[in-house]
């Protein structure tokens, strides 16, 4: 089977290339063995948030003080700072709102009510430059009754430490007290399902309004919606007072939105999108990768001029650690691991976990390595590259949308 | 057991859970049914607990449609319908209902309709008979039955065999129980095509219904029975012969190439890659450019393709719908892939219904808003749902093609002489 560009990983990283490569007329799949990372979205993306302990305010003017190893060094700050644009304006183009600026990063929530730098965070949902400049006034925590994956007193002690005058509540109606028979599929994406139903939304909304009534500010968790955004939107119109998202804990319910949105469009545009299958290995002729094979179709090849590498970081298994070394399992190419294994984490968990900087190693133009040599149509993407923590530095989600563009138009350019 | 992945002592992978509750976004059951506890929990979570004590085995396991969309969103590769239907099966002590026989029995069912076919189809079609079959044996009155063909595919068959030895190149065709008993056409329509590019069809030495339904019902000794019998006749196709086996509904070709080994335990790994579905095997002629299909110039249709639930873990949906985009005057548009709601048997019984209907409500929607010429579909029980629940008619990917083709021309091209 014969694509112009052929994507292995189809989360955000994948999907961002897809898209840009099929809207400008190429034959395109992606191969993905499974669900994506945008399932724990915070409903932030990251750019650059952290040197060490200290914030940052300009990631791009940070740039200069990174590992020359680091896929934004390698990119560059000005064509960073391209691509930031790019990415904004091709979220715009989706319909997807997102607010933030990639030269002034902003303050997004954690689930345990703590301010963390952040880039771009989706509209409606908490997002500030200090806490004094959202006037929350007096401000109500609703959860949902019996909802485990929010937890508004966390929220709450976050928030008074700060000085915010804040209180807590739950409402529910009765389709979602049905949901918790089963205690364990009272999660996001269930509630989203049941409030997508008949009028379920609108019963919701009325105790919402009547619960807040007397507050200034009512933060809601992010479960309105895994199929679009028409339920958010209609809570804000109700509503008298502010109000504000905050993530919840997996699944992320605007995370599932955003990876079916991008999905959709993709296929929109004549994109293959194959889930559930995984690439095994590849087939290769000096230094160009010539087709692929997968755990489904067996001796039935994937030929493309081009390949993308988007297969994600441990979590998504694009990166595998054995007992005493770390590959990537599909065409072990070279990755930077350092030290024996007792060195690659430390035991205490909130502290720097080498690991996570661990990652395939590229040239300046994304093309990874084999014995040291760069495979000149294959290019490496998103959270599975050499040098970035992304938890640590908080770059996730800009590592994986920049050097996806980025990679995109190289294919393009050519 | 699988030795390559050193720290595990399962086949289904469940040590691997990393609880990272993508499984439970995309379970078509969990949210229309709050008593089912989903994929996670009825999956690698109570794994570990049945392993220690078979008590905890739930009972509502039985709400699982074994449609694996669990596995196919899973991350980390958990067989995780894998894992609920075999503990259904080790661990389960309901006892099938007469109904559920009668439903699982396709095969016994099949024979007896197909002999008085105009009679059955008229009685199980009216008003009175529909709700005793209700109110006796709990199958919902909603329903309307597949009708029965009073010419069963391998009478019709019986025939044509003597032609098919005329080809120089042979496969056999697992026919399933649809082709036989109900829907004869779908089988006419493969040996069109496959004649068409030189290839002469053959049945099995014995075929028995695949079995999926009676592994769903509980009915694991017969399903055993009826799995060897049919792995041996398809070892001796493809083995003997040198004659892959082809199917044209995926759910057989799920269930003989995967469930027998996954849930019946029976060793088929010799012969696995011989099994698979007809549209694949015809793509893979065209891709290697040993054959050529050449279509109809007056063939126009606007179509619809939904993926069935065993087609999506087989992740082959691309050949049908590939060779579907090859006719010039076809409109291809994909629904999104999810559940119809039917999975097989679930649907018929009366207590399933409803939650039938809500898990394929999104599917029959989009299928009304695009009023396509008629939906295609791998599956036949997703064309039962469909054409129940839609205004609109159900075509399976093989008869379109066979409808498409230009025969003549089609064996000029591969030099078919006959
Ligand atoms: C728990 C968690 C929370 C996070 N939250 C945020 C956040 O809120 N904001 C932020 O900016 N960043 C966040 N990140 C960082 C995150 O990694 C990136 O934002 C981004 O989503 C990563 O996208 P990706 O496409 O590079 O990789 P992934 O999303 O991991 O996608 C890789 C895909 O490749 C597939 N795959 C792997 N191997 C194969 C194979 N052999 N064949 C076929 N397919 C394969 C996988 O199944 C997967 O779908 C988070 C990360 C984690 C782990
Ligand atoms: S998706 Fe897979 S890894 Fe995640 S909870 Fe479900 S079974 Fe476990
Ligand atoms: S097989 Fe289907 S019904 Fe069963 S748990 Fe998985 S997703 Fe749910």
């Amino acid at each position: 089977m014969r694509f112009d560009t052929i994507i292995i990983g189809g989360g955000l990283a994948g999907l961002v290339a897809g898209i840009k490569l099929t809207s400008e007329g190429q034959k395109c799949a992606i191969i993905s063995s499974g669900q994506s990372a945008l399932h724990f979205f915070s409903g932030s993306f990251d750019l650059l948030g952290y040197n060490g302990t200290n914030e940052i305010d300009n990631p791009i003017e940070a740039i200069a003080g990174l590992d020359a190893k680091h896929p934004y060094a390698k990119l560059g700050a000005s064509t960073v700072a391209a691509l930031a644009n790019e990415a904004k304006d091709f979220f715009a183009s989706m319909g997807v709102r997102l607010n933030g600026d990639a030269s002034a990063n902003h303050y997004r929530i954690s689930p345990t009510g703590e301010l963390r730098k952040t880039w771009l965070t989706l509209d409606k949902h908490f997002a500030c430059d200090s806490l004094e400049s959202l006037s929350l006034g007096k401000t109500l925590i609703l959860n949902i009754d019996g909802f485990l994956d929010f937890h508004p007193h966390f929220l709450s002690d976050g928030l008074k430490r700060q000085g915010v005058d804040c209180h807590v509540a739950s409402v529910t109606i009765d389709e979602l007290q049905r949901l918790r028979t089963s205690p364990t599929e009272m999660r996001s994406a269930n509630i989203a399902k049941v409030l997508h139903k008949d009028d379920a939304i609108v019963r919701l909304t009325e105790k919402i309004a009547e619960k807040s009534q007397g507050f200034d500010t009512v933060i809601l968790p992010s479960v309105f919606g895994i199929y679009d955004s028409l339920m958010e939107n209609y809570l804000v119109e109700r509503l008298k007072c502010n109000v504000k998202l905050v993530s919840t804990f997996p699944p992320s319910a605007p995370g599932i939105r955003l990876q079916m949105a991008l999905k959709q469009r993709f296929q929109n545009l004549g994109g293959v999108y194959m889930l559930g299958d995984m690439v095994t290995n590849g087939h290769f002729e000096g230094n160009r990768l010539m087709d692929i094979h997968t755990a489904n179709h067996k001796d039935i090849p994937f030929e493309a001029d081009n390949f993308i590498i988007a297969t994600g970081s441990f979590f998504s298994h694009g990166l595998q650690a054995h007992l005493n070394s770390i590959c990537e399992p599909i065409f072990n190419l070279d990755v930077t691991a350092s030290g024996e294994r007792q060195q690659w984490f430390d035991q205490n968990v909130f502290e720097t976990q080498p690991y996570m900087s661990f990652g395939v190693v590229t040239d300046s133009n994304l093309h990874p390595q084999i014995e040291g040599q760069s495979v000149e149509n294959l290019y490496a993407v998103g959270s599975l590259l050499e040098s970035a923590n992304c938890l640590k530095e908080a770059s996730g989600a800009g590592v994986s949308i920049l050097t996806a563009l980025k990679a995109a138009n190289n294919i393009l350019k050519r | 057991m699988d030795k390559k992945i050193a720290l595990n002592i399962s086949t289904s992978n469940f040590e691997q859970c990393l609880k990272c509750t993508i499984c439970t976004v995309y379970c078509p059951v969990s949210a229309v049914n709050p008593d089912y506890p989903g994929p996670k929990q009825a999956g690698p979570d109570n794994e570990r607990m049945r392993l220690k004590n078979a008590d905890f085995y739930d009972k509502s396991l039985k709400h699982c449609l074994n449609c694996k969309r669990c596995e196919v969103a899973c991350p980390s590769n958990v067989k995780i319908g894998d894992i609920i239907q075999a503990a259904r099966i080790k661990y389960s002590t309901d006892k099938p209902k007469l109904r559920d026989m009668i439903l699982a029995n396709t095969d016994i069912v099949g024979t007896m309709a197909s002999t008085f076919a105009p009679i059955v189809n008229t009685v199980v079609g009216m008003k009175p008979v529909k709700m005793i079959m209700d109110k006796t044996l709990a199958i919902d009155h909603h329903r309307t039955f597949p009708k029965y063909s009073s010419q069963r595919f391998e009478s019709w068959y019986k025939k044509q065999a003597a032609d098919q030895d005329k080809f120089d190149k042979h496969i056999s065709y697992f026919h399933g129980c649809y082709v036989n008993y109900n829907f004869p056409k779908l089988g006419k329509d493969l040996v069109k095509i496959l004649n068409a590019i030189g290839y002469g069809v053959h049945l099995l030495e014995k075929e028995k219904c695949c079995g999926v339904a009676l592994i769903s019902n509980g009915l694991i000794d017969q399903a055993k029975r009826q799995a060897l019998l049919n792995t041996e006749s398809i070892r001796k196709s493809v083995k003997e012969q040198g004659r892959t086996v082809l199917g044209t509904s995926s759910t057989c070709i799920f269930t003989l190439r995967d469930e027998y080994h996954h849930l019946l335990d029976i060793d088929n790994e010799d012969i696995k890659d011989g099994i698979e579905l007809a549209t694949r095997f015809i793509f893979r002629l065209i891709d290697s450019e040993d054959v050529k299909l050449a279509f109809r110039d007056d063939y126009k249709a606007r179509i619809a393709y939904h993926t069935p639930c065993h087609m999506e873990k087989l992740g082959w949906a691309i050949y049908s719908t590939s060779l579907m985009r090859m006719i010039p005057g076809v409109q291809l548009t994909m629904l999104d892939s999810q559940c119809c709601g039917i999975a097989g048997t679930y649907g018929f019984k009366k207590e399933n219904y409803e939650v039938s209907q809500k898990i394929g409500e999104t599917i029959f929607k989009q299928i009304e808003t695009l009023q396509p010429d008629f939906v295609a579909t791998d599956c036949e029980t997703c064309k039962w749902q469909i054409e129940m629940s839609t205004s609109v008619e159900v075509q399976n990917p093989i008869s379109i093609i066979a409808d498409a083709l230009d025969v003549e021309k089609t064996m000029k091209l591969n030099k078919v002489n006959l």
